[in-house]
């Protein structure tokens, strides 16, 4: 339970959340609760095929509807040098299509009138002639010499956006020839989708008087977002200003820039009226921001007693009709090459080929650092198909080739530095939180007796905190990030920061570093972000980026201000600087402890008794490099019983030990932690974007691309360890996407775990009752 | 069409289309933004609230449907500026994250207590199975629910008036 915000030292404290009044309140402001004076509203019209020549769009009956105001096409893009727009991944994305269209429920018209209603009705009246075109859905047979050109509009004349290594190939070559076991598994990661509960929308409004435009955007980006637009629109950059309210959840899913962005963007230069687009729940799970589907053959190189050797990796990953992933420039595939996960192999060589497809633009990083998800999974699933093979328990296997606590900073053959970890710590308080001699021997009892239990582990590493400049950019932005922090005569603080949460409780954490570090209440700090007017510059919170970067700057940014303060509590104490010491609470002169100044005092002093010659006030800017990416690690166990029935999967247990460094507030920790496991449980069991062979999205809503409720949703058992980041400002790691990348590989296992002794090797995601009843049925085992 | 509506206690006339859905009627005409809408096919939840005392997806509901009915949302829930205890709850027992589900659960959670004032885990599971929640993982809003229902419990015991009315439905 949550502790009083008056606390002093609040770090590493379960602080209540600053956030949450407004919210159960119903005072929460989201985009679509803003109204403007004049506001218009937008809507789209989408294509239902999936490749289709336009012949003609015919948009006059819509212009002649009720209160229609505007309707805007490709071409009328086009005549404004607008038809495309740069992605985040270095493509380019139609705005509205010209020409041809790419995906179904792609972009085609927007139509503006006064009400939601009327531009609903009026999207129906826009006539487009489409002729239908040969459509590729499998990546694979995107890649065959025959298949149709998807992007006749880029140079290379093919479906390969990019083909991307990392490792060493010779020196894994040689080390799998020599190998006396060598395990091979095809594993697929789903096409999904982050689905927060808030879809995405924006209001433009743009003032022809002075020339600004105010963007009002489900952001989680707000800073990267306007120099996008300004790149795009030729609007100085100083003439947008960008605000992000509250954002009902995000998950990566509100990172890309949206057509329908530039559309409202267009509309409300064109008419000079602030114009609203809000998705509906089908526009967003059909268009907006899919991630992973990955398919990816892993090969492992080990010794007989399973100590491994080298890993050898081959990808196709569907980017769908446009490369718009959000990936940073130096790493087409995200950190995919973190594939070697927590063991120490001596050599890796890791492909992927990015393949255009007839689907919606995929690839965001979906509660994950760019596609570690994707690397975790693999490296967990396959270390227990190598288990299996050389018959150790994946509990011992694991632990025979972790990489030692001695070994941090550790070098992975693909290039990474780990900072540092614990591994062996981790699973040994996870195996004997979960007592796993016990459920190992309860395992074989049932097994004896005919029933299916499993039980699944994970050792994952996760990397997360971009990113330091000299590795981390995004379309040559570098990704870093700050903090401004401004104390007023009466100690009260206000702090700026260039991340912009969404839900992630920032608010409060923020304002409890800021606090310990200047020996404050979290009462006596208010966080701010998400304003591009007011904010210092900053790339935005996803990929657990915000507490490594951020977190950071709001630690270096006080303690500038805590410079500072020293330097007015020695002229107040009289005393010289270096006689200056502060305890957490406040400043003293050494020896003298009765002699101490707070914070407060000093603040006041700071706007009225200023030693001789010093600047007055008390604020100060700090932008944040971090040297390296963090680490966090974690060890899950899934306990499943299968029932042979219906093939219905049961977690019975789950447990998930975190070691995400220092914890800064313990309840918002397992919060996330919570909503992770759960985000992981529903890609285990039940989720996934499916096509039919005309490009028909099968998932368009969650009536059939399901979320899981309280009642699906197992209960969560967490721990944790702490081992600091030695490179953090306060050893702090980041964790919110941890659970997601973590659990997956956990879930899977247990599966695959109960379902061993039919020989079962493997099962891909998601896991549906009817997969694991259609494998019993075809082993003969009937209820 | 015409409609007469009484929310949160005061009473409305409105003339409204009558394909309007309510959940736009108390969010666009009345500015009660706090009843959020998350999908097209009454599926999350997150437009929640009580007609007629009863807890129904207002994304589902005609406005003129509710024409000479009680409705209550979650602005509804708080008295005299005092929260309601579910409220109190779900902020101590850190029951939300990005808030945007927030307040269809606390309706759905005002539901359940007032026609099962001990629910069991299972029960209340049950009880907020047509709200979804994307960020918590659902654990510490059942244990917010649980612990308004001993709050509750613990303040009817007592003879003290003014806590048993915020509990009591919203007539
Ligand atoms: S908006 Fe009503 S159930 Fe989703
Ligand atoms: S708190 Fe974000 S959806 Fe529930």
């Amino acid at each position: 339970m949550a502790v009083r915000q008056t606390e002093l030292r609040p770090l590493g404290k379960s602080v209540g959340r600053k956030e949450d009044p407004r919210f159960i309140r119903g005072k929460g402001r989201y985009l679509d609760d803003i109204s403007l004076p004049g506001m218009l509203y937008m809507c789209l019209v989408r294509s239902p095929y999936a490749h289709a020549r336009i012949k003609s769009i015919d948009t006059s009956a819509a212009l002649q509807a009720p209160g229609v105001k505007l309707v805007i096409t490709g071409e009328d893009l086009a005549a404004m040098n607008l038809a495309w727009m740069p992605t985040m991944a270095n493509d380019q994305q139609m705005v509205l299509a010209t020409g041809k269209v790419l995906f179904q429920y792609q972009e085609v018209a927007a139509v503006i009138a006064e009400t939601r209603e009327q531009a609903e009705d009026a999207a129906q009246l826009v006539y487009v002639e489409y002729e239908p075109l040969p459509v590729v859905v499998d990546p694979f047979k995107a890649l065959e010499s025959d298949a149709p050109i998807l992007r006749e509009d880029r140079e290379q004349k093919s479906n390969l956006i990019f083909h991307w290594e990392a490792g060493d190939k010779e020196a894994t070559e040689e080390l799998f020839r020599n190998a006396p076991v060598v395990v091979k598994q095809d594993v697929r990661f789903p096409r999904v989708h982050p689905s927060p509960l808030e879809p995405c929308g924006c209001i433009a409004d743009y003032n022809s008087a002075t020339g600004k435009l105010t963007w009002y955007v489900t952001s989680q980006a707000p800073h990267a977002h306007r120099t996008v637009l300004s790149l795009v629109s030729g609007l100085p950059e100083h003439q947008i200003r960008v605000i992000s309210p509250d954002v009902g959840g995000g998950f990566g899913n509100k990172v890309p820039v949206y057509p329908g962005y530039v559309c409202a963007i267009v509309a409300s230069l064109k008419l000079g009226k602030p114009v609203k687009w809000i998705e509906t729940r089908t526009e967003n799970t059909t268009s907006t921001g899919f991630a992973r589907d990955y398919h990816m053959t892993a090969e492992i190189a080990a010794e007989e007693d399973g100590r491994v050797l080298a890993l050898r990796v081959k990808t196709i990953a569907d980017h769908g009709a446009f490369d718009a992933a959000a990936d940073p420039s130096k790493f087409p595939a995200g950190l995919f090459s973190i594939v070697t996960g927590s063991y120490d192999f001596k050599e890796a060589f890791v492909e992927v080929d990015g393949v255009y497809t007839n689907k919606a633009p995929g690839g965001v990083a979906y509660r994950c650092s760019f596609r570690v998800t994707e690397a975790a999974y693999l490296i967990e699933r396959v270390m227990d198909v190598l288990a299996r093979r050389v018959g150790v328990d994946p509990a011992e296997l694991r632990r025979r080739n972790f990489i030692r606590k001695e070994q941090f900073p550790y070098k992975s053959p693909t290039g990474w530095t780990y900072d540092s970890g614990d591994y062996e710590k981790t699973l040994a308080l996870a195996l004997e939180k979960i007592g796993y001699e016990q459920l190992r021997k309860e395992q074989a009892e049932k097994r004896a007796r005919g029933e299916l239990m499993g039980i699944g582990i994970s050792t994952f590493t996760e990397v997360v905190g971009a990113g330091p400049s000299h590795t981390f950019d995004i379309m040559g932005i570098k990704m870093f990030d700050s903090a401004q922090i401004r104390v007023h005569p009466t100690g009260k603080v206000i702090a700026r920061l260039g991340v912009r949460h969404q839900g992630q409780g920032h608010e409060t954490t923020f304002a409890q570093i800021i606090a310990e570090e200047l020996g404050l209440s979290t009462d006596d700090v208010i966080v701010e972000e998400g304003d591009t007017d007011t904010a210092p510059y900053g790339l935005g919170t996803y990929a657990s980026r915000s507490t490594p970067t951020a977190g950071g700057a709001a630690a270096l940014c006080a303690r500038r201000i805590r410079e500072k303060a020293k330097k007015i509590a020695a002229h107040l104490l009289e005393v010289g600087e270096d006689d200056v010491v502060f305890d957490g609470v406040g400043f003293s002169a050494k020896g003298l402890a009765s002699r101490t100044v707070t914070m407060k005092d000093i603040a006041f002093a700071a706007y009225t008794n200023v030693p001789e010659g010093m600047e007055p006030g008390l604020e100060a800017t700090y932008y944040y490099d971090p040297p390296n990416l963090t680490f966090p690690h974690g060890a899950y166990i899934a306990v499943v019983d299968i029932d042979k029935g219906t093939g219905a999967v049961k977690v019975r247990r789950f447990l998930a030990v975190d070691d995400c460094g220092t914890v800064i507030n313990p309840m918002i920790v397992e919060g996330q932690v919570h909503g992770g496991l759960t985000e992981g449980f529903a890609i285990a069991f039940m989720q996934d974007i499916p096509f039919d062979e005309d490009g028909n999205c099968l998932a368009t809503n969650w009536m059939d691309y399901l979320v899981p409720t309280a009642l699906d949703t197992p209960k969560w058992e967490t721990d944790r360890t702490v081992t600091p980041s030695p490179h953090h400002p306060i050893g702090a790691k980041g964790v919110g996407e941890s659970p997601n990348v973590g659990s997956p590989a956990a879930f899977v296992n247990a599966v695959v775990d109960a379902l061993a002794p039919l020989g079962v090797e493997h099962i891909d995601m998601p896991i549906y009752p009817w997969k694991v009843w259609k494998i019993l049925r075809e082993h003969g085992v009937t209820e | 069409m015409k409609i007469r509506v009484r929310v949160n206690g005061q009473t409305y006339e409105s003339d409204v289309e009558p394909r309007k859905l309510l959940v736009y009627y108390l969010r666009d005409d009345l500015g009660l933004t706090g009843t959020h809408v998350g999908c097209d096919t009454t599926s999350c939840g997150a437009c929640t609230v009580l007609l007629d005392g009863k807890a129904v997806k207002s994304c589902t509901v005609l406005a003129v449907q509710a024409n000479g009915c009680d409705v209550m949302t979650v602005e509804g829930l708080e008295r005299d500026g005092q929260l309601h205890p579910l409220q109190t709850a779900f902020w101590e027992e850190h029951g939300l994250q990005c808030g945007y589900c927030t307040p269809g659960m606390l309706m759905s959670g005002y539901a359940l207590l007032q026609t099962n004032p001990h629910p069991s885990e299972e029960e209340i599971r049950r009880g907020i199975s047509g709200n979804l929640c994307r960020c918590t993982g659902y654990m510490n809003i059942v244990k917010a629910i649980r612990s308004a229902a001993v709050k509750l419990a613990d303040a009817s015991a007592e003879p003290s008036k003014e806590v048993a009315a915020s509990g009591s439905s919203s007539d």
